[in-house]
């Protein structure tokens, strides 16, 4: 299973983080900056498979971020380079045209995206038709301002 | 300047876009002070707006906390919040709600708790959005407790919902096994169904469960393995189907499912003939069917190498796999490349032979630019070499070592010994190959190398004028690499009357002076780059020369004498005991400087190396050993040899005139001849005795006087049948490691002249370990006014009296 998978610009700042089993917050930003110091450091046309502690790291730029995750000893590392691949699809399709801006001020569609393509660390969704789909379906759900003043609370 | 004071909210604006501000003005921000103290400005405000009753706004306040949290600064006050929004009946809300408590609470904190009654409402809402939130939580961050809680509403919609839904549930269960293992008993039924599903996302999440439960349950894993065969049915209509918009990624068809798929067949195929006779067919046809030119293929066929190698599959299928991680290795892809090596690594023991066929590409991706890469090969070289390659892959991996990277090069230096220690085709091809290696990488060889080394070169007897001459040219180029230039002096002090005599077989000799060694050595000593221990080996060598030299001795006694009152205590304690060595013991000097006798393997200080039994070599007591390997002062050296054989610790004058290290046979005659020499001595009868030395009119006759299987009591008795008495008369005894020895006072030290009395000595024996007992002797006596020392080896004890 994939333990984390981090979004990281070339400046070194976190844009996405998401965590896969429990970490305390400590240990969270620890993890962040050794991934940060890893990969920003690897020359253009490395190996995209890195060996980190007892983890295999999978990383791959594209265009000025760093999609970067820890995965298990058993996933194909091959395969996760297509899922990384996936998931700039995915948001490719929702944004059109994504860029990092993209990710900065609507961080949280990044996160519900990313909710539709992998749970638990796992692959939930392999059709790409199918997230989109599910992802504007969600958004009808979503009510503008003015519906929610006239909601009743409780 | 910060736009819209975050304390009056203008109902007019929409809210996300008040998020979208938020993050303009924090990224406007010129410093981190002044970033810190609009977020400070922003908390502070959301805060409020917490405390505050509904007003529509929590959700994008929530929002602005996460974004806030993800640069890194403090949210827990947040924590609440994501609790109070998950039990909101809005779908915006519970979606921001929901995301919150993923990023900031985790199962360690006590409000994760709180929402878990909101995750069962929601699980069963009418709405399938939301109830894909609950799933999603719940799979990614769900605790035992809750795990435990909610995992029959788990099940049941594992069994009756739609695929949207149905796939959700797979992973959560997926979740839930890996946290209460012993829940997976409860979803083997559900999952068994699933596998009819036609959904991809619902059979790609039921493969995943069904893995799961199979890694932790041997039974489950048996059960399954009869579901091998629909496995295989829905492998083949992936691989057959053709074109299908929604799941192909490079022509390949689902690669994701694909792999899934290939995972648990190995699982299942893993040490059954019957599993893995059901997938081989299938195995052959991805195997030659998949078209590896981009990654989605190429991460396919891994998978299905992966598999080939760890199933019971036919040799046929075997080669097939073993030649796709071939052509993976000619790729131009590094990744490719990389992930070849890997799988090639973990058959390199099983499948050596067909590995060794692409000894020379791997050697190849030695060169490689990328660390990673490199890392890999050198892994895959050092399997790789054999008694065969020895000489060719050595020098691959030396030119390797001369330019590795810093991280790799003290596993490149212990690979590189541990192979030439395995397989050194010669003494001086070994020799060679590690002063190569330090000279080349000394700073990143092991503490042992030094010891290693020292014991290699005197075991190699014939070397030893090259080996010294070779080292002799190091040092004088470079005196930066402490574990070289310790070496080099412990072999110039040696064998340096080799280096003076300008004569060499093996290699060119060199022309030097006295003078010229001893600067070497002298420049070692006072240079600022010579470590403490290696200072200490400079003063060693230096001292020993001592007695290898002719004309410079004047000058090693000012050396030392100088170093008498050096600060560092060490070399200021050798330095004085040397001086001693010089004025008030020079009689012994020779002695104690003399070669070293050729250090055997098995002693302690050495990983390496199992003790022949019984070897003469092997019964050096424990503490000698040690103090051999590592060359100390002289003064520890005079004690160890006055205690080679431990036991008494009676003082004793070796003459070194007469002393010697002799380990022949013992001459043990037949007890009747010498019993007439010593006249009426034995006048009662005795238990058969053995002599065991005889020389200068002095015998020393050994008897057992009792022998159980542990251990027995032996007494040797000494007599003197020349016409002067014996006087100041030690005995001492070694014996095997593992036997305790115990010497008993003897009754004298003066065997009267012409056999009329004789001296004996009791020596107890306990042999727990039930070794082949032997036994070295060590007699020390005045004769004639002559010192006498000898050693005599007892193989065979006389059996006892009764």
């Amino acid at each position: 299973m994939m333990h984390f998978l981090l979004l990281l610009s070339r400046q070194g700042k976190l844009r996405l983080q998401k965590w896969f089993t429990p970490v305390t917050e400590r240990e969270k930003k620890k993890v962040i900056r050794e991934m940060t110091l890893m990969v920003l450091a690897c020359p253009p046309r490395s190996c995209n498979f890195l060996l980190w502690r007892d983890l295999k790291i999978v990383y791959k730029r594209y265009a000025s971020l760093y999609f970067c995750c820890g995965l298990g000893d058993q996933d194909n590392e091959l395969l996760t380079l297509e899922v990384l691949q996936r998931y700039v699809e995915l948001l490719d399709q929702y944004f059109g045209n994504v860029c990092e801006l993209d990710i900065i001020f609507n961080f949280e569609k990044a996160y519900f995206i990313l909710d539709e393509f992998l749970v638990g660390g796992e692959i939930l969704e392999t059709s790409k038709t199918v997230v989109g789909i599910a992802m504007e379906e969600a958004e009808t759900l979503q009510e503008t301002m003015e519906e929610y003043m006239s909601k009743p609370t409780y | 300047m910060t736009r819209g004071n975050a304390s009056a909210f203008t109902g007019a604006m929409s809210p996300s876009v008040r998020l979208q501000e938020m993050i303009r003005v924090i990224r406007g921000a010129r410093t981190q002070g002044e970033e810190r103290g609009v977020i400070q400005r922003e908390c502070a405000a959301i805060r409020a707006q917490f405390r505050q009753a509904d007003n529509g706004t929590r959700s994008h306040n929530l929002a602005k906390l996460l974004y806030v949290h993800m640069l890194g600064y403090p949210a827990h006050f947040g924590q609440m919040e994501c609790v109070r929004l998950i039990a909101s009946p809005r779908y915006n809300e519970k979606r921001v709600g929901y995301l919150g408590a993923m990023m900031l609470l985790d199962e360690k904190q006590d409000a994760s708790l709180l929402i878990t009654n909101s995750i069962k409402n929601d699980l069963s809402h009418s709405s399938q959005y939301v109830q894909s939130l609950a799933l999603c939580t719940l799979g990614c961050m769900g605790s035992a407790e809750m795990c435990r809680d909610l995992a029959p509403e788990i099940d049941r919609l594992l069994r009756a919902s739609n695929s949207y839904i149905k796939k959700k549930a797979a992973l959560c269960a997926v979740h839930i096994v890996r946290k209460v293992p012993e829940l997976g008993e409860l979803f083997t039924p559900a999952s068994r169904s699933l596998l009819s599903e036609k959904n991809h996302g619902v059979l790609h999440g039921a493969v995943v469960l069904i893995t799961e439960l199979c890694e932790r349950n041997p039974d489950t894993l048996e059960q399954f393995r009869k579901a091998v065969p629909e496995l295989v049915q829905i492998m083949k209509g992936l691989v057959m189907s053709g074109y299908s918009p929604e799941h192909n990624v490079a022509g390949i068809s689902d690669p994701f499912l694909q792999v899934r798929i290939l995972r648990l067949l190995r699982i299942l195929g893993r040490n059954n003939d019957t599993a893995s006779d059901a997938m081989n067919d299938l195995l052959a046809q991805v195997a030659t069917n998949t078209d590896s030119s981009k990654t989605a293929g190429s991460a396919v066929l891994y998978e299905t190498v992966l598999t080939v190698m760890d199933i019971k599959s036919e040799s046929g299928l075997r080669v097939l796999a073993v030649n796709i991680l071939g052509r993976f290795l000619l790729n131009n892809d590094r990744n490719i490349r990389y992930i070849s090596m890997t799988s090639l690594q973990k058959i390199v023991q099983t499948d050596h032979n067909a590995v060794q066929r692409h000894r020379g590409t791997i050697v190849d991706c030695l060169k490689d630019q990328d660390a990673s890469v490199k890392r890999r090969a050198l892994e895959l070289s050092l399997a790789l070499v054999s008694a065969v390659n020895i000489r060719s892959l050595m020098k691959e991996l030396l030119l390797f070592l001369s330019s590795c990277p810093p991280e790799l090069r003290a596993h490149t230096t212990s690979g590189i010994f541990n192979a030439a220690e395995r397989y050194a085709p010669s003494q001086r091809w070994h020799i060679d190959t590690i002063l190569h290696v330090l000279t080349t990488a000394g700073g990143d060889v092991r503490d042992e190398t030094v010891p290693n080394l020292i014991q290699l070169i005197t075991t190699a007897t014939e070397l030893h004028c090259y080996t010294v001459h070779k080292l002799y040219r190091a040092l004088i180029t470079d005196i930066s690499v402490q574990s070289l230039v310790q070496v080099a002096c412990w072999c110039i002090g040696e064998y340096g009357d080799l280096l003076l005599r300008g004569e060499c077989e093996e290699t060119e000799p060199v022309q030097v002076a006295e003078d010229d060694v001893l600067d070497a050595l002298e420049m070692v000593l006072q240079s600022h780059m010579s470590s403490p221990a290696t200072r200490g080996f400079a003063l060693t060598a230096t001292m020993k020369l001592s007695t290898r030299i002719t004309h410079n001795v004047d000058r090693i006694r000012s050396i030392v004498s100088i170093y008498g009152s050096c600060i560092d205590v060490e070399l200021q304690q050798r330095a004085v005991e040397y001086n001693a060595l010089f004025k008030k013991y020079d009689h012994m000097r020779a002695a104690v400087l003399e070669r070293m006798p050729v250090i055997d393997k098995s002693s302690p200080g050495h990983t390496n190396g199992e003790s022949a039994g019984g070897s003469i070599k092997e019964m050096e007591p424990t503490k000698l050993t040690q103090e051999v390997v590592l060359p100390q002062g002289p003064a520890n050296q005079v004690c160890d040899l006055l205690d080679l054989l431990g036991g008494s610790g009676e003082p004793l004058q070796p003459s070194p005139a007469l002393s010697t290290t002799a380990l022949g046979p013992v001459s043990s005659t037949a007890g009747g001849d010498l019993l007439d020499l010593l006249g009426g001595l034995d006048v009662t009868p005795v238990p058969p005795s053995v002599i065991v030395y005889e020389k200068n009119g002095m015998t020393l006759k050994l008897q057992t006087d009792k022998q159980t299987d542990t251990g027995m009591t032996i007494t040797l008795t000494a007599t003197n049948s020349t016409d002067r008495d014996i006087t100041s008369l030690t005995l001492q005894a070694a014996v095997p490691k593992s036997v305790q020895l115990q010497m008993k006072a003897p009754s004298g030290d003066v065997i009267p002249a012409h056999g009329l009395g004789q001296v004996t000595q009791t020596v107890l024996l306990n042999n727990p370990n039930m070794v082949s007992l032997k036994m070295r002797v060590r007699v020390c006596y005045t004769s004639q006014d002559f010192v006498c020392q000898d050693t005599v080896q007892i193989d065979s004890f006389p059996s006892p009296a009764w």
